[in-house]
């Protein structure tokens, strides 16, 4: 049976699979099984069943989501999917690898979430850097309107689908679902308030699932191979295989598509190569630039939404950024503090204000100028742009690492107070 | 603001080019309102113009019948529209945590040296505009850079001279 769901066709040295070659790897079989007669509720179940968690960073279910979209004959008849493809989160790379190495498989994907809800309408939200997506992206559509599986009608089922795609225009705002939907709107790209939710009331007001691309990659596979296999792929609690990735001064640096549940150590050690000769761990970002560090202690903790939770971070986008014991921890916390003030949507005070106050800190640490005081501030700040105090989770997120670099990385903090310089500088 | 400033403000609109009007009646085929188009108006601008003039943005803000303060709030908020002049190639160099880790400011202070501008700023000669973007996505080939559409990988101060080098002779 394929152990490697996401990944089976993809093969950096060569274009994509053109139609028919994805097609004869079982490709779009899913799509012919809800021609023979699943109903948008036996995919919904069959979704739900497979215990598939979002994999754009909170690890919502998947099915669970869908559940909350309107159905029946007084629901609004106009309905809207959108795939999250605004891949911007600091060290985070898996969504580009699934895009660019097999871009039929997410159009497939977008198929089944689209009828499971009856939406008419999907839109691909990319990124405008990732113009090598954009482009293989726009050929695999080309050749799924030729071949029936996107239009009008699709294989008879009287189901129409139009897949439309969006090129944005930077700012990681865009990857908060509501600031995209404003984005999409053409409009500035602050969050909404929620509620309601965009499952509700979303695109132009209307009924709107927002999923993350890989989320959407996992669905030809439970469609086509059943949950009995989804359910045997995974190693740990929680289902299904996950994109994986490690960067940073590791041997070899990279993304791997692996089960859920295996030994982090497995991951950075293994697959990584471990540490660059003459470089010790001295801690991790598990997946991307907001989330908790984790320290060597937590090596055998394993790939598991919750296993991870239970140190207090998490796996989030699952792609990996080490430090090594040569790089400054405080150089490294204010680089992200750098970019989240920079990437602030400026609506709420406590982010557009505080992140830049936090930003400035660690400047002058860097420069040798921070003070016991400041420490204080920082501390004041993890709590003052926690959750539930911000508009978005932007601040919240900054606060991960902020809060846990303070806590595990304390004496290098104090070393740059009292040595008045960073020691990591020779 | 009085009628009179109103319409002197209009009147300098640029009238948009029959290439650009096409591409723009194009993806208002794609979206339930005008005003959904606005950014793509203004990359399909930046396209053919290179950057988002005053009059482009009114040509366009005119063309959408949108308001133009709204149009510039979605101009002035998205990093990939340029409202001012750029180089032929715009550099966008990530110095995001996983570059910065492999080493992106020394790479950052080549550049800076080979080409003399900092971030925000165009080489004399118009070539080359270098502007930070945040993570490219490519962290496991840090660091990395694009150039125009192009990314470049696993950077070190030999490769930048010859990308450098390359785009000077296109």
């Amino acid at each position: 049976m394929v152990a490697n769901p996401l990944t089976k066709n993809i093969d950096m040295s060569r274009p994509p699979l053109d139609i028919a070659a994805y097609e004869a790897n079982d490709g779009y079989q899913s799509v012919h099984a809800i021609a023979k007669g699943l109903s948008p509720e036996d995919v919904l179940e069959l979704v739900k069943g497979s215990g598939l968690k979002g994999r754009g960073g909170a690890g919502f279910p998947t099915g669970l989501k869908w559940s909350f979209v309107p159905r029946g004959d007084n629901s609004p008849k106009q309905k809207y999917l959108v795939v999250n493809a605004d891949e911007m989160e600091p060290g985070t790379f898996k969504d580009r690898l699934l895009m660019e190495g097999d871009p039929h498989l997410m159009l497939e994907g977008m198929i089944i979430a689209a009828y499971t809800i009856q939406a008419s309408k999907a839109y691909i939200f990319l990124r405008g850097e990732y113009t090598v997506s954009d482009q293989a992206l726009r050929k695999a559509i080309k050749e799924a309107y030729e071949k029936g599986y996107i239009g009008k009608n699709i294989l008879g089922t009287g189901f129409d689908l139009d897949i439309i795609m969006h090129t944005s225009a930077g700012r990681y705002i865009c990857g908060e679902e509501t600031a995209l939907l404003n984005a999409l709107e053409g409009k500035r790209a602050n969050p909404r308030a929620k509620p309601p939710f965009p499952q509700v009331s979303g695109l132009w007001g209307k009924p709107t699932i927002v999923n993350n691309v890989e989320t959407i990659c996992n669905l030809p596979g439970i469609l086509t191979y059943g949950n009995d296999w989804y359910h045997g792929l995974t190693k740990g609690n929680d289902h299904g295989t996950k994109l994986f990735g490690v960067s940073g001064k590791v041997k070899t640096p990279g993304c791997w598509e692996l089960p859920l549940g295996l030994p982090i150590r497995e991951l950075l050690e293994g697959y990584a190569g471990g540490m660059q000769d003459g470089l010790e761990l001295k801690g991790f970002l598990p997946g991307g630039g907001s989330t908790d560090f984790m320290l060597p202690e937590h090596l055998d903790i394993t790939l598991d939404y919750d296993e991870i939770a239970k140190v207090g971070s998490r796996l989030a986008t699952g792609t990996m950024i080490v430090l090594d014991d040569k790089t400054c921890p405080v150089g490294m916390v204010g680089n992200l503090m750098k970019f989240f003030a920079h990437e602030s949507c400026g609506f709420c005070t406590p982010c557009r204000d505080g992140l830049p106050w936090v930003d400035q800190i660690f400047r002058d640490f860097e420069n040798g100028e921070g003070s016991e005081k400041d420490l204080q501030i920082l501390h004041d700040h993890v709590t003052y742009l926690g959750p539930g105090r911000t508009f978005c989770a932007l601040a919240p997120g900054a606060t991960a690492p902020l809060g846990s670099g303070l806590k595990y990385f304390k004496e290098d903090f104090e070393k740059h107070i009292t040595q008045k310089r960073c020691s990591y500088k020779h | 603001m009085s009628q009179q400033v109103i319409a002197s403000t209009a009147n300098k609109a640029r009238k948009l080019s029959v290439q650009e009007i096409a591409e723009i009646e194009h993806e208002m085929t794609l979206y339930p309102d005008k005003r959904a188009v606005g950014l793509e108006a203004l990359k399909i601008v930046q396209k053919h113009q290179g950057w988002v003039s005053d009059e482009s943005l009114l040509g366009i803000a005119k063309y959408l019948d949108i308001p133009a303060a709204d149009l510039e709030g979605v101009a002035t908020f998205f990093n990939l529209v340029y409202r001012q002049k750029v180089g032929k190639n715009v550099i966008l160099f990530c110095d995001s945590v996983s570059c910065w880790i492999m080493g992106c400011e020394s790479i950052k202070g080549h550049i800076k040296e080979q080409l003399a501008i900092d971030y925000g700023e165009t080489t004399q000669d118009g070539d080359f505009t270098l502007i930070p973007v945040p993570c490219l996505g490519d962290c496991d080939r840090a660091p990395v850079m694009m150039v125009g559409p192009d990314l470049h990988r696993n950077l070190t101060p030999e490769k930048i001279d010859s990308i450098i080098a390359d785009y000077k002779n296109k």
